[in-house]
């Protein structure tokens, strides 16, 4: 058949053979108040050469800023074979296979995929991708739910150090489900959830807790106490955790005595680029007992009747198509490009590459904070371990130094009063192995220059 | 002609209902059902304590083409779900009536009578109707 968009006349024909005058009669069934007229804070439409050099101008702002910025999104290096093999027409313009068995190549790249994962995450089942951290994480909280089936109450515990818009996209996406998400402070000292704070919950019944790792503020949780804590009490565990880290830290499959339940994060600093916030991807591992309850798409190895080996979708009765109303999530696809992407970036590397990525973060983000720290005016915020993040306590609130920065080419980091008010002289700064020491000079040199007067933060 | 044990109740959901010495009844669905839906890979069942309706969807079949709800024929309190078949889902393939028992349940006050359950040879009318 060919592709022909439907002409007037064809139109015209069909209208006429239901007998209707317009289209818009077709929806003459929802009542007009709940039809939009217009789409506010959608622009007028261009034409190709308006869109082409509006993104040449936008283009040119992108990408200069020495960047000591992270917060959820991480510039890591990326080697070129990723996006050289990604970009091949066979993996580029495959998306998710919906003729899924004559998609082998596909179907045994998400394989490989989900067992890269399963393994760095130490857990015993991965799907084949979500849309992004945020989204894995508000899934992750629906799916235990399903999975802890002698908690009635679907309360979740969510300490404020996990990202705050995972935690917006929990709320938007499951509050309606019923799900309630509660708050844990952190410790204001350490930026940690101290098992203290949990005790209140002693005695209550919760469905799941979340824990960061490394949290919000780049500093490490006490996963083990916490995981133990909540396992003592019949509560699901959902890691939330940052794929670099774990080739360095104990991988949520091992924490405390049995191990986190689900494990999630955002899977962008897996080979894919900053990009302006996206398409990232989301991960999602858990252990096997809980397979039924976890949405998105699965790919399993088996052999056909000959006997050879072949990949397919399994466990499928969980989805949409089987299960209608009653599936365990409305999303049963995955990020295909940028998944092939991470597969690629992890088959690279390898673990001792990994390691080696990691560890250097660490080792830069060190090198920031103690050149940083030096200034007058400028403090560390928590004290502890961190990763390859950690909270600035300046002197004056942060957005107009973020500006004076921003003057010498440098994006300095996150205003963390935007979503914590008590941290508004707290900035949240980021170095990765892609920074020099040079890099880490100019920016303290920058920051001595927009800190004038400076005392002791 | 499916098999259909004379002692035991049925619904026109497929459910069987087999009443026990204690007041309680043990729930399964029927060879039929379990015919219909293939080989099954997964079994969800209630936990004990478990208040249910009339009706109320309370376990889960799953095989390799489906996955269905199975409903509370009767209103109670679920006494016991199968713990055998988390591990052995095909038992209820092999013997539905027996070992394959899905949920154990304690029917409320007169909610038994109120069931409107079906005996063999009238659930067998509604295997005949479904072209059976």
């Amino acid at each position: 058949m060919a592709f022909i968009p439907h002409t007037e006349a064809d139109v015209a024909a069909m209208l006429a053979a239901i007998g209707v005058s317009r289209i818009e009669d077709l929806f003459d069934e929802i009542p007009p108040e709940l039809r939009v007229k217009s789409l506010s804070g959608v622009p007028d439409a261009l034409n190709e050469m308006e869109v082409g050099r509006l993104m040449s101008e936008r283009a040119r702002s992108d990408g200069i800023a020495l960047s000591f910025l992270g917060a959820g999104a991480y510039e890591h290096h990326i080697p070129a074979a990723v996006w050289a093999i990604a970009t091949r027409g066979e993996f580029y313009s495959a998306y998710t296979p919906y003729q899924a068995e004559a998609s082998q190549g596909t179907l045994q790249l998400i394989y490989e995929f989900q067992t890269m994962i399963a393994r760095l995450t130490g857990m015993e089942v991965a799907n084949a991708s979500m849309y992004d951290g945020a989204s894995a994480t508000a899934e992750a909280a629906l799916m235990a739910v399903r999975a802890n089936r002698k908690s009635k109450s679907a309360r979740i515990l969510v300490p404020a150090t996990v990202h705050p818009h995972y935690r917006r996209a929990a709320v938007a996406t499951a509050a309606n489900q019923g799900l309630r998400f509660e708050e844990v402070p952190y410790c204001t000292h350490e930026g940690v959830v101290l098992p203290g704070a949990l005790g209140r919950y002693d005695k209550e019944d919760i469905t799941a807790l979340l824990i960061p790792q490394p949290n919000f503020f780049g500093r490490l949780e006490d996963v083990d106490t916490l995981t133990d804590w909540a396992h003592a009490r019949g509560i699901l565990v959902i890691a939330v955790v940052n794929p670099i880290a774990l080739a360095l830290l104990k991988p949520p499959g091992e924490w405390g005595e049995r191990g986190a339940d689900i494990a999630v994060g955002e899977g962008q600093p897996l080979g894919v680029p900053l990009s302006s916030g996206g398409p990232y991807f989301g991960f999602m591992t858990a252990r096997l007992e809980h397979v039924r309850q976890m949405p998105g798409r699965i790919v399993g190895r088996t052999c056909d009747v000959a006997g050879r080996e072949g990949f397919t979708l399994t466990l499928q009765a969980r989805e949409q198509h089987i299960r209608r109303a009653k599936a365990t999530s409305n999303i049963c696809t995955n990020q295909g490009l940028a998944v092939t992407a991470a597969t690629i970036y992890l088959a690279l590397l390898g673990p001792q590459g990994l390691a080696r990525t990691a560890a250097a973060a660490h080792a830069r983000a060190r090198e920031l904070v103690t050149a940083l720290t030096r200034l007058p005016g400028v403090r560390l915020a928590f004290t502890g371990p961190c990763f390859h993040e950690a909270v600035l306590q300046l002197d004056r609130p942060v957005a107009p130094v973020l500006k004076a920065l921003a003057g010498r080419g440098i994006l300095g980091g996150l205003d963390l009063g935007a979503y914590y008010p008590e941290l508004d002289h707290a900035l949240l700064v980021c170095a990765t192995e892609t920074r020099t020491s040079a890099d880490i000079d100019r920016y303290r040199i920058a920051l001595g220059e927009a800190l004038p007067g400076a005392r002791a933060a | 002609m499916s098999n259909l044990p004379a002692d035991l109740k049925y619904t026109k959901s497929h459910e069987w209902v087999r009443a026990l010495g204690d007041g309680s009844v043990e729930i399964g669905i029927t060879d039929h059902a379990q015919h219909a839906l293939g080989d099954l890979v997964f079994v969800e069942v209630p936990e004990a304590g478990r208040a249910v309706k009339a009706g109320e969807p309370c376990a889960v079949v799953e095989s390799v083409k489906a996955a269905s709800d199975v409903y509370a024929p009767i209103a109670g309190e679920i006494t016991a779900g199968n713990p055998k078949l988390a591990a052995e889902p095909e038992v209820v393939n092999a013997d539905p009536y027996g070992q394959g028992w899905l949920m154990r349940l304690k029917p409320a006050a007169g909610a038994l009578a109120a069931a409107g359950l079906l005996s063999a040879a009238d659930y067998q009318k509604v295997l005949d109707s479904e072209g059976d």
